[in-house]
């Protein structure tokens, strides 16, 4: 070392101070961290981890960079100033884009003809986005949607970089402010550097589709089980595909997209894909197993792969290959009941944190505004014939309270049916409001800063009127609670195949899909008076050789003494 | 007439009768246990050994046919009522007095009528509906397609019912190795190929000429 230099020394010295002040910097970012954790894990939607380290893409393979762009070298200061620019180069991206759900919102099932989306929607969490888009839609990929006036045909709306930002900083708020109750949780949010985010576009990564997708229905891991923030950073044992240390698969290497519309609805599930990988050349289609692993994925070079590539046809791959959801050390929410919400201390609302995940966070077990809570992780998910389609229970569809339960969305399929295959879900459990004297589900108004929003007034009854007039929709005016089901299907966290499920967790008396009905399955099924008939059979020929055996020893013994 | 020993169950017939052995203990064992009567093999093993203990049988069964109609074999299965009442009825009865036992072994027939009776039932009845069920089991897709519904239920039933079935008459044959003078002594010629027999003048002159290593 030539520490009597002195440009060295200056150099050294230099290097020391910027380490010190990265040091500083990164102390007090991590303080950050602990209190955006302590505000509430549930609600940080955007960890802030990220912004130290987005996930790479390295298969983006793009051929222009777009800081160099003299369009984006602008001082935007807003997200529709943004799109306009993108637009201009972009120049069918808008028109394309405004035909996916992510801008629509709505999807229209030909098959079942029923009207479904987020848009109009009933589900098991927060009950309904509609009414609610000053809170709800800060997921929806556009700008500004707050009420019913939102401009669906106006492009500049469209929110490019919420799926778009390389840089990990942009961030979405709701629309609308709410109740002061909940506006808390996302103060101190540095503001968006719209140009440096414009400047730094690419195609979206984990976190970029995490950012909503990760936390449906409320928080991180609510509602799917099978995607929560820790696919963000996620080892081999979590998932296969996305193992960053592995594939490190973004989210749209399965979802392939043409014309920005993306496959993969679970609106209109392929519960059974037969063409497989198709010919060589031939574009992807769909977001199946089949679609890369093909119809026989268990190389058949032997007795026990050709009989897995024998299943292939009743057991959708899902079933064997994750075994369990909720496995990165955040809860998915199992039992939600609106029942209890509204308590209060000295008129406020509060929270009791009694759950503790994998990885050491608390999670609410009661909201004021919610209502209880119970969690999952690990879980065993629900097994069930599944032939792809879903049948929801609607605003407008009548049901009998007293009929037990109610499926938010039923999934049909059967054992009958070629079409159908054993297929996981996550099951959630709730009791939720519903009209009363119309039978029917109730969309309730949460959010807003006005004496009939649920989520500062803790008034059920202002809630559901409120939310049923602002959509023209009849309320007998009374409201009761129904106890509700919904199910979504598994298809995330793919463990290692060492780790797929031993026939015997099905193959068994008690095993997972004990409850399946309508085919036989061996090491499950069998006939109680045959098992009976033939046992006992058995055991009068061995009584029977065992006499004849007995008797010829007695009579050669008398024989002899005689 | 002669009493001489003679090579009875040739190099083959051994390795058949012996393999068969082993491969239809496996598949009883295997069997029952993919029913989940015990689960000493956990399923994946036990399905595995299953079938491919089942495909080697029915490999076996085929060099086996075979050989039993090129090289004759087959007459010694011929059923016959003759003699048939006389063999019932030393097992009913004349076994408990000490009776001998009414049949003798010839060269070309070395199987009492019951013996032949019953092994002849065995490889008509019982082994086809063994491995015929046990195919229609394996590549049910190939017929009933994705969705066989009952039928595979009503397969499943026969293929467990004629399972019983062999594992009975495995136990009485187990048992009748029991009835002669000793238990070695009735699975020897199994194990050497030779049991006394005896010979008319012709056979034992043909056999001393022209195959000098099937006498003793």
């Amino acid at each position: 070392m030539v520490i009597f230099n002195r440009r060295v020394t200056v150099r050294n010295a230099l290097s020391l101070v910027s380490g010190l002040l990265l040091l500083l910097f990164t102390f007090n970012t991590q303080a950050t961290n602990e209190a955006a954790r302590e505000t509430d894990a549930d609600m940080n939607y955007r960890l802030d981890t990220l912004i130290e380290k987005p996930t790479l893409r390295s298969d983006s393979n793009s051929t222009a960079d777009h800081s160099k762009f003299e369009e984006l070298q602008a001082p935007f200061l807003s997200g529709p100033e943004v799109t306009r620019a993108c637009l201009k180069c972009h120049n069918e991206a808008g028109q394309q884009f405004m035909k996916n759900i992510h801008w629509t919102w709505t999807y229209e099932n030909k098959k079942t003809g029923q009207t479904l989306g987020k848009k109009h929607l009933v589900n098991t969490f927060c009950t309904n986005a509609r009414g609610n888009e000053g809170m709800c839609a800060q997921c929806h990929a556009g700008y500004g949607w707050k009420d019913e006036t939102f401009d669906f045909n106006n492009e500049n709306n469209i929110d490019c970089v919420v799926c778009h930002d390389r840089t990990g900083t942009y961030y979405k708020t709701p629309p609308t402010k709410g109740n002061k109750a909940c506006s808390k949780m996302f103060a101190g949010k540095q503001p968006i550097q719209w140009s440096t985010v414009a400047q730094n576009v690419g195609l979206p990564a984990r976190e970029n589709c995490g950012g909503c997708h990760f936390y449906g229905g409320g928080g991180d891991g609510v509602k799917h089980g099978d995607l929560d923030s820790s696919l963000i950073h996620p080892d081999k044992k979590l998932d296969v595909h996305m193992d960053e240390a592995g594939p490190n698969f973004a989210c749209t290497k399965c979802h392939v997209t043409k014309k920005h519309v993306w496959t993969g609805s679970r609106y209109d599930v392929i519960a059974k894909d037969t063409e497989g990988t198709g010919k060589p050349g031939e574009r992807r289609d769909v977001a199946t197993c089949e679609s890369c692993h093909s119809g026989e994925p268990h190389p058949n070079s032997s007795l026990v792969n050709i009989k897995l590539n024998n299943h292939v046809d009743r057991v959708a791959c899902q079933t064997c290959h994750i075994p369990t959801i909720a496995r990165g050390g955040i809860a998915t929410k199992t039992d939600w009941d609106w029942r209890t919400a509204g308590k209060t201390k000295n008129g406020e609302g509060y929270k009791e944190k009694n759950y503790t995940q994998g990885n050491g966070e608390h999670r609410a077990t009661y909201k004021s505004i919610k209502g209880s809570f119970k969690y999952g992780e690990n879980l065993v998910p629900h097994y069930g014939w599944f032939d792809g389609q879903m049948i929801y229970t609607t605003i407008d569809t009548q049901f009998d309270p007293a009929g037990g339960p109610v499926d938010i969305n039923r999934y049909t399929g059967s054992a009958a049916d070629e079409n159908s295959r054993i297929w996981p879900f996550k099951e959630m459990h709730t009791f939720q409001p519903y009209d009363k004297g119309n039978n029917t589900l109730v969309y309730m108004h949460l959010w807003g800063n006005d004496q009939d929003a649920y989520w500062g007034s803790y008034d059920f009854s202002k809630a559901i009127k409120a939310g049923m007039e602002k959509n023209n929709l009849p309320y007998s005016g009374e409201y009761g609670f129904v106890e509700t089901y919904s199910y979504w299907p598994i298809t995330h966290m793919v463990a290692p195949k060492e780790d797929a499920l031993a026939c015997a967790e099905c193959h068994a008396k008690e095993g997972r899909l004990k409850d399946l009905e309508g085919f036989y399955l061996p090491g499950r099924d069998s006939y109680r008076w045959l098992d009976v008939v033939g046992l006992l059979a058995v055991a009068c020929t061995l009584l029977g050789v065992l006499g004849h055996g007995m008797i010829r020893l007695i009579s050669t013994k008398a024989r002899k003494q005689s | 007439m002669t009493l001489r020993r003679v090579m009875l169950f040739t190099r083959f017939e051994r390795f058949w009768h012996w393999t068969q052995m082993v491969l239809i203990m496996l598949l009883l064992f295997t069997g029952f246990g993919i029913h989940g009567f015990h689960n000493l093999l956990d399923f994946k093993n036990a399905v595995t050994l299953h079938t491919g203990s089942a495909l080697g049988l029915l490999l076996l069964w085929v060099f086996a046919i075979f050989w039993h109609l090129t090289t004759g074999t087959w007459r010694h299965y011929v059923p016959t009522t003759n003699g048939l009442l006389k063999v019932a009825k030393f097992y009913a009865f004349g076994i408990f007095k000490g009776e001998r036992h009414p049949y003798r072994k010839a060269y070309w027939r070395k199987h009492n009528p019951l013996q032949a009776i019953s092994y002849l039932a065995l490889k008509l009845f019982l082994f086809p509906a063994i491995w015929i069920s046990g195919l229609l089991y394996l590549l049910y897709t190939f017929w009933a397609g994705a969705a066989p519904g009952e039928a595979l239920s009503w397969v499943a039933m026969f293929h467990t019912a004629v399972a019983f079935a062999i594992l009975m008459f495995v136990i009485i044959h187990v048992y009748l190795l029991t009835t002669g003078h000793s238990f070695k002594e009735h699975v020897m010629p199994m194990i050497s190929g030779f049991d006394e027999v005896e010979l008319t003048a012709e056979e034992e002159a043909y056999l001393e000429k022209d195959e000098p290593g099937h006498i003793r």
